[in-house]
């Protein structure tokens, strides 16, 4: 399972990059194995306001459909249009090319209610069969 | 298995079109006409009889083999509820009949039907009035909660959520967001049941209901329901009650009694209806006090002469929602279902559901994963996680029953359940098909250890293959071009 130490994660399984005041948003490599081939991506609206751990974005893949949720409030700067045309960016390279928004972060301290890389590893272990 | 598209030869005809007899009329405007012919196959009518005769033999259905679709309620249905149906009395009546005036003297016989079937649904319900006229399941899910959002408008409160559990149908967030709500979602506690603190903590006086299945999709019976409505009282928000799981618990416990205030029934399950090619279903929604006078028009009501007739008169009601009075064919086939079953034979349906959902749990508990490790009521859900440590997906599992000869269960919902496999074997299959099944279940997992190859390249014994599922969603194109 791939962790990269330079990002933050959500108990949902969302990675956030903080650089400056931006954020880069995407799931992580053990949230796309468990969802399957991705099949569609929604990407928000850029200018939308998100608050933390509110709907940003739906994944739909040949299990479920599954919303992807703001790891830190703030605007939506910037999103993955080539996700419309290749979902699949999402199993292949979850920390790279699928990469899913950018979000202006309002409030750096929220990055207090995330994990780092190695809580996120040991928070993954813990899950049984329940999701 | 080719398409009759490519048995298609130059020139073969299976009709010959008589001469008209009309005079021709003018052509059309040329903007109108295709620039082509038409792709249409050139078969002979035997050529076509054969293909599609040999299509329908590949058909699987609950009357060709065994169907534990979890969550669907795939029991057999008897099939004097066909004939029933088909009863000219019943199919020759125009739908406008009983609003004409001295014609609905000729429909009396219908309009009983509707009756009838609403004063069964309230008994069986525990709720003091029904409307038959949604027209499916997740239909009456949207009639339930604009009927919530009806009595909340009626009282002036400011009501913004809907709290759903996280094991729910996908249909209740979806019903409660086309109503107008945004979604609390409640996680799943170690019993298999809402988190209570969760619960306890999101609920404030915003909420305008509280949606439950019950049993839950777990296949669970949440023993803390009556605390659960208590609370939700509490703050005037109601509690909506998702039918589709009733055959576990029909006879036994009536929603009405522990604190739901409105419930939507699915026809096709419960009640043994055909689930067909996407319908037509029934989803009928009772209702307590609190909500009957914002029912949907029209009523069909019982005057003192003891005649039957609809009526359009309730200021209060939230309109029509269907035209003419719901998928009748359907409601005529679950009244003749319970008449024949009466409460006796109904109250053996959820006893006989839960048994063997139990039986089969108990035969294949350990060898497979059951994350939520309780009795269960009518379905129950395992996991496939042990059978992953060998590269084995519940996909895979499922695609092998397939090949022998049975319906899968179905396989990744409820979402909190990893490799989720959920089994509703219903109260129609005998024993001896419920232990095929479970020796088949068994075979897969022996195999998932010692040939975990011949899971993952099943299906080998249906008509195709296994099929691209990502490729499918991806590109889809439903038109065949040359």
């Amino acid at each position: 399972m791939n962790i990269p130490d330079d990002l933050l994660y959500t108990k949902e399984h969302e990675w956030v990059l903080i650089e400056g005041n931006k954020g880069k948003v995407g799931i992580s490599d053990f949230a796309q194995s468990q969802l399957g081939d991705v099949t569609y991506v929604e990407v928000p609206e850029v200018g939308r306001e998100v608050k933390q751990s509110e709907g940003l974005a739906t994944i739909d893949s040949v299990k479920a459909a599954s919303d992807i949720y703001a790891p830190m409030s703030g605007k939506v700067t910037e999103v993955n249009g080539s996700l419309e045309s290749a979902p699949e960016a999402v199993n292949k390279s979850p920390y790279a090319e699928g990469w899913i928004a950018v979000i202006e972060i309002k409030d750096e301290s929220e990055k207090n209610n995330l994990m780092d890389s190695k809580k996120y590893a040991e928070y993954v272990k813990t899950l049984g069969d329940h999701e | 298995m080719r398409l009759i598209f490519e048995k298609s030869v130059k020139g073969r005809k299976g009709i010959k079109l008589p001469d008209s007899d009309v005079p021709r009329a003018a052509d059309l405007d040329s903007k109108y006409l295709r620039k082509e012919p038409a792709l249409l196959p050139e078969v002979s009518e035997l050529d076509l009889v054969r293909h599609f005769t040999r299509l329908s033999r590949m058909n699987y259905s609950v009357d060709t083999n065994y169907y534990p679709l979890g969550s669907c309620t795939m029991k057999y249905n008897p099939k004097f509820t066909e004939d029933v149906a088909r009863l000219p009395g019943f199919t020759e009546l125009h739908p406008l009949m009983p609003q004409i005036g001295s014609a609905s003297s000729l429909v009396q016989g219908a309009l009983e039907v509707l009756y009838g079937l609403e004063q069964i649904l309230a008994e069986i319900t525990g709720m003091k009035e029904v409307t038959t006229e949604p027209l499916a399941g997740a239909h009456g899910e949207l009639t339930g909660v604009m009927l919530i959002a009806a009595y909340h408008k009626s009282k002036g409160n400011k009501k913004k959520y809907v709290i759903v559990p996280d094991s729910s149908h996908g249909t209740n967030p979806a019903s409660a967001a086309i109503a107008g709500y945004e979604l609390i979602s409640i996680p799943t506690a170690d019993d298999g049941c809402m988190d209570m603190e969760v619960y306890k903590s999101k609920l404030t006086d915003e909420v305008a209901a509280v949606m439950l299945t019950c049993p839950n999709t777990l296949g669970i019976f949440n023993t803390k329901i009556q605390e659960v409505a208590d609370l939700a009282h509490q703050v005037d928000a109601l509690m909506y009650y998702d039918g589709a799981n009733l055959n576990g618990m029909i006879g036994k416990c009536r929603p009405g009694d522990i604190g739901f205030d409105v419930a939507h029934l699915n026809l096709h399950k419960t009640f043994s209806t055909p689930h067909g090619g996407g319908g037509p279903g029934a989803g009928p929604v009772g209702v307590n006090n609190k909500l009957a006078e914002f029912l949907p028009v029209p009523k069909v009501v019982k005057k003192k002469d003891g005649t039957f007739a609809l009526d359009e008169n309730k200021p209060r009601s939230i309109g029509r929602i269907a035209p003419f009075y719901g998928n009748y064919g359907v409601i005529l086939k679950a009244y003749a279902y319970t008449l024949l079953l009466g409460k006796d034979g109904l109250i053996k349906v959820g006893e006989g559901a839960v048994l063997n959902a139990n039986y089969c749990l108990a035969r294949l508990k350990g060898v497979y994963s059951l994350p939520y490790d309780r009795i269960c009521m009518h379905e129950f859900v395992l996991s496939a996680s042990k059978q992953l440590k060998h590269g084995v997906h519940a996909l895979d599992i499922a695609k092998f029953l397939m090949d022998k000869g049975i319906h899968p269960p179905t396989v990744y919902f409820p979402l909190i359940v990893k490799e989720a496999m959920m089994v509703e074997p219903t109260e129609t299959e005998s024993k001896e098909t419920l232990d095929l099944f479970i020796k088949i279940m068994l075979e897969a997992a022996g195999l998932a250890e010692s040939d975990p190859e011949a899971l993952k390249s099943a299906p080998a014994e249906m008509p195709v293959s296994r099929l691209d599922e990502a490729k499918a969603a991806r590109e889809l194109n439903c038109s065949y071009t040359c």
